[in-house]
């Protein structure tokens, strides 16, 4: 078997898991779990198997389909094949697999399990097509497909309103930044006349002049979509009531698959937004989401919450790095947040299903010395997402830095530490509240370790958030973006010590803003029975635990005026088309039918007469002329 | 006098003017039944006449068949009169009025 087989069945083997468990396991628990886990699973051994042979670069780099072609648009079904993508296909199967794995556990006793499991099935086949997408209309197609399986699995709960909203306030969110793309996807073809990454690329290669007056606007679309699905500001409300869904959904949403699509796609996409001049624009809006998402995480009392806060920031952190110019720190840090924030996500799982389906950290505490596994992975994971070295998340953190000083952009890399020593600070206070201290319920007291089938993918992706940062991830990404960066080194050592080596400035202060952040978080946060910063902080704590009023801002504006809307559209149609257009074609016929039916006597002669009447008439007509 | 082909057709007319009168106004169904017959007589009248002044035997060919097609006609009819007699005990037509809205 040739290899270059293996993508597309690592690409359709999630949607054939998906297609049999709704048609034929529906009713059998264990056969669904089995297909889908199985799935993905084996996705990632033959992703492995792929690099294995094939490389990074592999020598086909492009399979496709001629798919359907109207007028001069010629639409491929095909897979984009370079170390961007590869390394992205074993990143997304491999931290779905481990998620696939910790849902059979923490999903056990739910009536939906089979549904359960086609939903992330379905999510994986989505977001693998976004990764292996060779042109924009198939990247779209699964863009959009992501959107369903992700309004799928956090309406998973249908029957709880809250869980039914915010799937409808992510969909429809989602959608606004799509409608966006789209625009922009249709400015590209027209500009450029190709929808093909590929030829796009050549094509810019070839004449940098060809973007034209459109640039600028194109590339702003574009970004839209990012915005959408990334959850960057404006669009980043329907982020944190995605928590509705399971914890492995917020887990697989906010590590491997939807949320990582905006970003992704920009990385993808560079070569055509780099010279549309959206790039200083694109850092703005990514500097803001994430020092404000910062500030919000930190008076979050829901553990899923300050997590989905969290990634909100992180995202904000790597579209702002790619607004400075740099694709490979943001690919970087994408790659490293998927391993920790999927850890994060899974151990603040099995602290929820110990304690009961409680999510306030107030009333947690002390889970450390009853749930050690869960305390451990979830330490590495928090010491990964606060960049403490070595710890992966310390390397991408510090390569955007690194980025922001060598591009100049200084504003930016002070906002960078900022954020960097809140969310230490945050996490910390996470850390300290959750698993130090007493228990403040009765059901933490009573808590138990995860079993095992939680605790092995945890201590995986533990391993990954560890080492992430230093097993040459980097280097393969300076492959697919070469650039000014400097040429990364080989060995372990000299990865673990190469941020001191080429941006001491970077790594230092980093190192400081971590040490600031966690020394914050303990003295104020140790020991503690309850939050002391909204005494301190009065009104500007009670914006931050509101996440400054954005969902309010939006309800009294926009939401306000589609009502009105609505209600406009609401009479047009009762009273114009219902009333006057429908009822009016239908009463006059009616009336006109009662009419008639007058001269329907029964009576044959009444008949007899009018049948002779005629035919007087028709002989007048005929003869008396 | 000797009677022309007016005459003959003003005899036909008339019965056939009749004949629809008494279809229209008469209410028992044998009776309507009559004044069919007599319609259809008129006409036969009325092609005889046409036949004997042209010197062209084509209508009274035509005659034979009405009176052949009559026969079937009221043996027919006469069968559904009797039938609808048995089942509703009625001869008049304002009683079967049953197709009315």
């Amino acid at each position: 078997m040739s290899l270059d087989v293996l993508p597309w069945i690592i690409l359709f083997l999630p949607l054939f898991a998906a297609v049999m468990i709704t048609l034929l396991t529906r009713h059998n628990r264990t056969w669904s779990a089995g297909l889908s886990i199985a799935a993905v699973v084996l996705g990632f051994l033959l992703s492995v198997l792929f690099v294995w042979n094939a490389g990074w670069q592999p020598a086909t780099a492009e399979m496709s389909a001629s798919w359907l072609s109207v007028g001069n648009l010629q639409v491929q079904f095909g897979l984009h094949l370079d170390p961007l993508s590869v390394l992205m296909m074993l990143v997304v199967t491999g931290v779905a697999s481990a998620i696939h794995v910790y849902s059979f556990g923490y999903m056990r006793e739910d009536s939906g399990f089979s549904r359960y499991f086609a939903g992330l099935s379905l999510f994986t086949f989505s977001m693998l097509g976004i990764v292996l997408a060779n042109n924009f209309f198939q990247l779209f197609i699964f863009w959009e497909l992501v959107g369903v399986s992700s309004y799928l699995l956090i309406g998973f709960w249908y029957e709880k309103a809250s869980a039914a909203d915010a799937a409808k306030k992510a969909f429809i969110t989602n959608r606004l930044g799509d409608f966006g793309f789209l625009l922009g996807i249709l400015t590209v073809w027209t500009a450029l006349g190709s929808l093909n990454f590929g030829v796009l690329q050549q094509k810019l290669v070839d004449d940098p002049t060809l973007w034209g007056p459109a640039a600028a606007g194109a590339g702003l679309l574009i970004f839209c979509g990012a915005v959408g699905k990334s959850a960057q500001f404006p669009l980043h409300v329907w982020l944190p009531d995605a928590m509705e869904g399971p914890t492995p959904v917020s887990a697989l949403i906010h590590a491997a698959t939807m949320v990582a699509a905006g970003v992704y796609m920009l990385c993808r996409v560079f070569f055509l937004i780099q010279p549309s001049g959206a790039l200083p624009a694109i850092a703005f809006i990514g500097g803001l989401t994430s020092i404000l998402a910062a500030l919000a995480a930190v008076q979050q009392d829901d553990i899923k919450r300050i997590l989905a806060y969290s990634t909100l920031s992180q995202l904000g952190y790597m579209v702002m790095a790619i607004g400075m110019g740099g694709p490979t720190p943001a690919m970087f840090h994408l790659i490293t947040h998927a391993f920790f924030k999927a850890l994060l996500f899974l151990g603040a799982g099995s602290v929820i299903l110990a304690a009961h389906h409680e999510q306030n950290i107030w009333k947690m505490g002390g889970l450390r010395t009853r749930m050690p596994v869960t305390f451990w992975t979830f330490c590495f994971g928090g010491l990964a997402l606060a960049g403490l070295w070595p710890w992966s998340g310390f390397f991408s953190k510090d390569s955007i830095l690194a980025q922001a000083l060598s591009a100049h952009h200084y504003v930016y890399f002070v906002l960078g530490l900022g954020i960097a020593f809140l969310t230490t600070f945050y996490i910390g206070r996470l850390l300290v509240v959750v698993f130090l201290g007493s228990s403040r319920s009765a059901a933490c007291e009573h808590a138990r370790e995860a079993p095992p089938v939680m605790a092995w993918p945890l201590r995986l992706l533990a391993v990954l958030s560890l080492v992430g940062g230093w097993i040459g991830i980097e280097s393969v990404l300076l492959k697919a973006f070469p650039g000014p960066s400097p040429e990364p080194v080989a060995g372990f050592s000299q990865q673990l010590a190469g941020p001191f080596l080429h941006a001491p400035a970077a790594a230092w202060s980093g190192i400081l803003v971590f040490a600031l952040g966690a020394l914050a978080a303990w003295r104020v946060y140790a020991g503690t029975k309850s939050d002391p910063l909204p005494a301190k902080l009065g009104s500007f704590s009670r914006a931050m635990r509101n996440a400054f009023y954005f969902d309010d801002f939006y309800a009294a504006t926009v939401i306000r005026f589609h009502d009105f809307l609505a209600v406009i559209a609401d009479w047009f149609e009762r009273w114009i088309i219902a009333g006057l257009a429908v009822r009016g074609v239908h009463g006059s016929t009616e009336l006109a039918g009662r009419a008639l039916r007058r001269l329907q006597t029964g009576n044959l002669q009444t008949y007899a007469f009018l049948f002779a009447l005629g035919v007087a008439v028709v002989l007048y007509w005929v003869l008396g002329k | 006098m000797h009677a022309g082909l007016e005459q003959y057709l003003a005899v036909s007319g008339l019965l056939f003017a009749l004949g629809l009168f008494g279809v229209i106004v008469r209410r028992n169904l044998l009776v309507i039944y009559m004044c069919l017959e007599l319609m259809l007589n008129a006409a036969n009248l009325a092609l005889a006449a046409f036949s004997r002044f042209n010197n062209n035997l084509d209508g009274q060919v035509f005659v034979f068949f009405i009176i052949t097609v009559a026969a079937a006609e009221v043996s027919v009819g006469l069968a559904l009169i009797v039938a609808v007699y048995r089942k509703r005990q009625v001869t008049h037509v304002e009683d079967l009025a049953t197709l009315k809205l």
